[in-house]
């Protein structure tokens, strides 16, 4: 068993970052300026990092499979950042932001790493407005805020629904500068296909440049991941079509461990799937649930109906509607958090009441916002007796200026007008809050390698709440790890500069050059899009919205036999020395088949239902998910093994919350 | 629905490219991009080569998916990249032609795929604000109208995909250019440093072989996010400005 430190500081809670921040070791400015460090993504975690990285002084090499840095898939995040600003002065508080971010994740995350984001939480809305990124304001000039699921309080900063896009932006601005200044070299079209280990410690990556083959090989004195979560391992989610687990899938095959790979996002409202031919899934961002309300007909005739095309939405009266969210959850109604607003729009669906032809689908209604907005704004504009249309029109002005672009996106993809007819939404795969095992520092049990955003598990538990992942991604890049990781390089100030010419490196560019030419030449009769359609779908039916003891044990059987059919009689065409996405993706689908083994390991293992984590045997009378803490209270983290990955823990210690059964009644 | 596809094939920036026919069969709720999926699926069930274009987010906003179809850069939807096209913007028996941004400053890399890393030049010539992480004031300590903050908004939700270029005649970058430089002058924050930004901007674009503008406002018409050719007005006057009472070089 590998003893997982998590290195917590000691102290009370509150005071601990601060402590230890002001303790903690330092590297200086003339010792920064020969050390190397390597940084892999550049969403919101690696380009927040690799820019103040350089803004330190550090040499920093910065590497994205994509054509550009800004490409990252944290551009399409929609709804909002989360800040404990309490500028609305609704009761909001640092100790709030972590308790309820805590409670969200179903207790399973570490208290001192999320109250430390609740503290810097802050600091990213001023680094960002000191950036240029243009968040909505208010008629006085100041901030606007609106309420994500989960919370009672306002507390996320929006740009449209394309907040994530302004800072993804803002970040890459700030990474622009910092190339343009010579502290970052870009490699674009790189990605990385190994992690290179010198006695133990991550010392370089070999990466692929996608525009020849060439294997390229890079050393530093550490290296940091921020590669981004794994939700495509379900092939269908609202991850894009690149996002991959390849580079963290790399490091777990050199000792890093993979910790609560089953703590999956099922986002409760995405456009519905369509068709066998479909390869993504779009969201329609959490904000809406601020003026949508989630129904779905009463009676199973009227759904009938609807998905027959013999009736619509508006034909059912009132009365004949089930706003179950409001229904169940009074307390937070249509806010609820994601796991559960998506576990119940499955049960609406599963009693037959879904409301497109595949009945996998359910309402959310903006006529009644239309209507309070619409009458607010003639009160205001000193419209008395405003007719019916009028009122339309007006409303349908303030929502079209808070969403006016979801709304558009949804047109586009459905061909239906939502401010006339309600949307239809289904939940989707969206987010992993599993990912590679950190500790305090956010640095991996493989000394110097560093694991930052989506691509860590630390900080979300079992479930995330909305606005959350932004906030995380610029936490770690911005304010977390240009501290820790002087914990890790202080002791590096004597190393001088790694060199490539060893022979762990030319080991490395051997065994990946091995990897790429087995897959070449299987030469076989199935396209690498085929297996990833089908290992999405186990994934899937097996280990999404519920889990259960014997389904899990079939998936993880299926994909072991789909994974021996993949290296048997998959083809990639033309060569591995030239620009090949088919190349790119067979090399992905492959670890992809490894990490969809240990999700359901992982997901068998917690005999427990927690946050997106649902297991059939585990729940309350009322259909909650119901957890174990006695047994359960860990952080599951797994050592891949071809035959019998291996499960290592963390005991989970709260000092300051106490465990209860989450309740949003 | 079938479709006749005339689709741009090219080996790299340096062999000859041409048109090559394909038959395909789709329906209206493919996106376009899931259309070209099930055409690459058949070409690599028959072991032929897939054709390569860009794409990944496909939703619209990450900026990757670059195709000119039937001459229109983002094909004939108004406001919308390719990704967001649906087939039921066509109809039984077209004759698609699907070709790649054509422009100098875009060289192609294999078929569709085309090399835009000069955007990211032109950003990393003075595409920011130059403030360093830690050293910002509270973030409501500048208030910043309403309707100013939502015009950098509306110039700020570039995404960089070059689709102005493509539409240009003379291959121009400068609706993109100018909804950067414009996106940080309106702001306080940006202002500073706004004279310098945009001469070392507009340097970096003329270096890297974007050709004038000519005001045809071809680019506003296809530019995916409908940004504005103001953005352009603004900044030629800021320019002049700028170079006019310049002490120092960029």
């Amino acid at each position: 068993m590998i003893n997982l430190d998590p290195k917590v500081p000691e102290g009370n809670l509150g005071d601990k970052w601060t402590n230890y921040r002001g303790t903690m070791n330092l590297v200086a400015p003339n010792n920064k300026r020969r050390i190397d460090i390597i940084v892999v993504g550049t969403g919101l975690a690696g380009a927040s990092a690799a820019a103040t990285l350089g803004e330190l002084g550090y040499n920093v090499k910065a590497f994205t499979f994509h054509d550009s840095p800004r490409r990252a898939h944290s551009i399409a995040a929609q709804g909002g950042i989360n800040a404990a600003k309490n500028y609305q002065n609704d009761g909001d508080s640092i100790y709030r932001l972590f308790y309820d971010t805590i409670k969200g994740g179903d207790y399973r995350s570490r208290e001192a790493n999320v109250h430390r984001l609740a503290e810097v939480s802050v600091n990213i809305i001023d680094q960002a407005v000191a950036q240029g990124v243009p968040f909505a304001r208010e008629y006085g000039g100041l901030l606007a805020n609106r309420s994500f699921g989960g919370v009672q309080v306002s507390r996320t900063f929006y740009a449209k629904g394309q907040t994530g896009q302004q800072l993804l932006l803002g970040a890459y601005s700030a990474l622009s500068r910092q190339i343009s200044l010579g502290n970052v070299t870009m490699y674009n079209r790189h990605e990385m296909i190994d992690l290179v280990k010198v006695d133990g410690k991550a010392r370089g990556i070999i990466a692929r440049n996608s525009l020849n083959g060439e294997l390229t090989k890079h050393s530093a004195h550490c290296v940091v991941l921020a590669t981004g979560g794994y939700g495509n391992v379900f092939y269908l989610s609202t991850n894009a079509m690149g996002c991959n687990v390849t580079a963290a899938w790399r490091a777990v095959h050199k000792g890093a461990l993979m910790a609560n790979p089953c703590y999956t996002q099922i986002h409760p409202t995405c456009i519905p799937q369509f068709g066998s031919y479909q390869s993504k899934l779009t969201l329609m961002s959490e904000s809406l649930r601020n003026d949508g309300r989630v129904w779905v007909p009463n009676k199973v005739e009227d759904a009938e109906a609807i998905r027959k095309g013999t009736k619509t939405a508006l034909d059912i009266p009132e009365e004949d509607r089930d706003y179950y969210l409001e229904r169940r959850y009074p307390a937070f109604g249509n806010l609820v958090p994601r796991d559960v607003a998506s576990r119940a729009a499955k049960v609406a669906c599963d009693e037959g009441k879904g409301v497109v032809g595949t009945g996998l689908a359910v309402f959310l209604d903006f006529e009644s916002a239309i209507h309070r907005y619409g009458k607010s704004e003639a009160h205001s504009k000193g419209i008395h007796n405003p007719g019916k249309e009028a009122i339309r029109k007006l409303g349908e002005e303030v929502v079209a200026a808070k969403y006016g672009n979801l709304f558009d996106m949804y047109l586009k993809i459905t061909g239906e007008n939502p401010y006339k007819m309600p949307m239809k939404i289904y939940p989707a795969v969206h987010y992993t809050m599993g990912g590679l095992w950190v500790d305090y520092n956010l640095e991996t049990n493989v000394p110097g390698l560093f694991a930052l955003g989506e691509c860590n598990f630390s900080d979300h538990g079992s479930n995330r709440l909305g606005a959350s992942a932004l906030m995380q991604g610029l936490a770690d890049g911005y304010f977390v790890i240009p501290y820790t990781i002087g914990q890790f390089l202080s002791k590096e100030i004597r190393t001088p500069k790694i060199q490539d010419d060893t022979a762990e490196f030319d080991t490395a560019v051997k065994e990946s050059q091995a990897r790429i030419d087995r897959i070449m030449n299987i030469k076989g009769n199935q396209s690498v899009e085929s297996f990833h359609r089908r290992l999405g779908a186990i994934v899937w039916e097996y280990c999404g919205m519920s889990r259960s003891e014997a389904g899990l044990k079939k998936g993880r059987q299926m994909i072991r036999d789909l994974r021996k059919e993949f290296y048997a009689d998959v083809f990639v065409p033309g060569t591995s020395a030239e620009f090949n996405p088919e190349l790119e993706k067979a090399l992905r689908v492959a670890d992809f088949l490894e990490l969809g083994e240990v999700l359901m390991l992982d997901a068998l293992d917690r005999n427990e239902s927690c946050g997106g984590h649902f297991r059939e045997e585990y729940a309350s009378p009322e259909g909650e998910a119901a957890r174990n803490d006695k047994d359960y209270t860990y952080v599951a983290a797994w050592e891949w093994d071809e035959n019998e990955p291996k499960v290592h823990k963390e005991n989970l210690v709260f000092e300051n919350v106490e465990l209860k059964t989450r309740s949003y009644k | 629905m079938k479709l006749t596809l005339k689709v741009w094939r090219q080996k790299s920036k340096d062999h000859k490219g041409s048109f090559e026919n394909h038959q395909v069969e789709a329906d209206d709720h493919m996106s376009f991009l899931e259309m070209m999926d099930v055409l690459n699926e058949r070409l690599i069930s028959n072991k032929a080569e897939p054709v390569a274009f860009s794409h990944d987010c496909r939703e619209g906003i990450c900026g990757t998916c670059n195709m000119v179809i039937n001459g229109k850069p983002h094909g004939p939807s108004k406001g919308t990249t390719v990704c967001q096209l649906h087939m039921r913007e066509f109809k039984d028996g077209d004759v698609i032609v699907i070709e790649p941004w054509r422009a100098a400053a875009f060289p192609v890399i294999k078929d569709l795929v085309v090399d835009r890393s000069s955007f990211d030049r032109i950003i990393q010539a003075g595409g920011y604000i130059s403030v360093n992480t830690g050293q910002a004031q509270d973030a409501n300590a500048i208030p910043i109208e309403k309707d100013t903050a939502a015009q950098a908004m509306d110039a700020a939700t570039c995404i960089g995909c070059g689709a102005c270029v493509a539409a240009c005649p003379n291959a121009s970058a400068m609706l993109f250019t100018s909804a950067k430089v414009n996106h940080l002058a309106l702001l306080p924050q940006g202002q500073v440093e706004s004279s310098r930004r945009v001469r070392a901007m507009v340097k970096q674009m003329d270096e890297e072989g974007f050709g004038a503008c000519s005001n045809t406002g071809a680019c506003e018409v296809e530019c995916p996010k409908e940004i504005s050719i103001t953005n352009i007005a603004a900044m030629n006057r800021m320019y002049m400005g700028a170079v006019i009472g310049a002490q120092d070089q960029v």
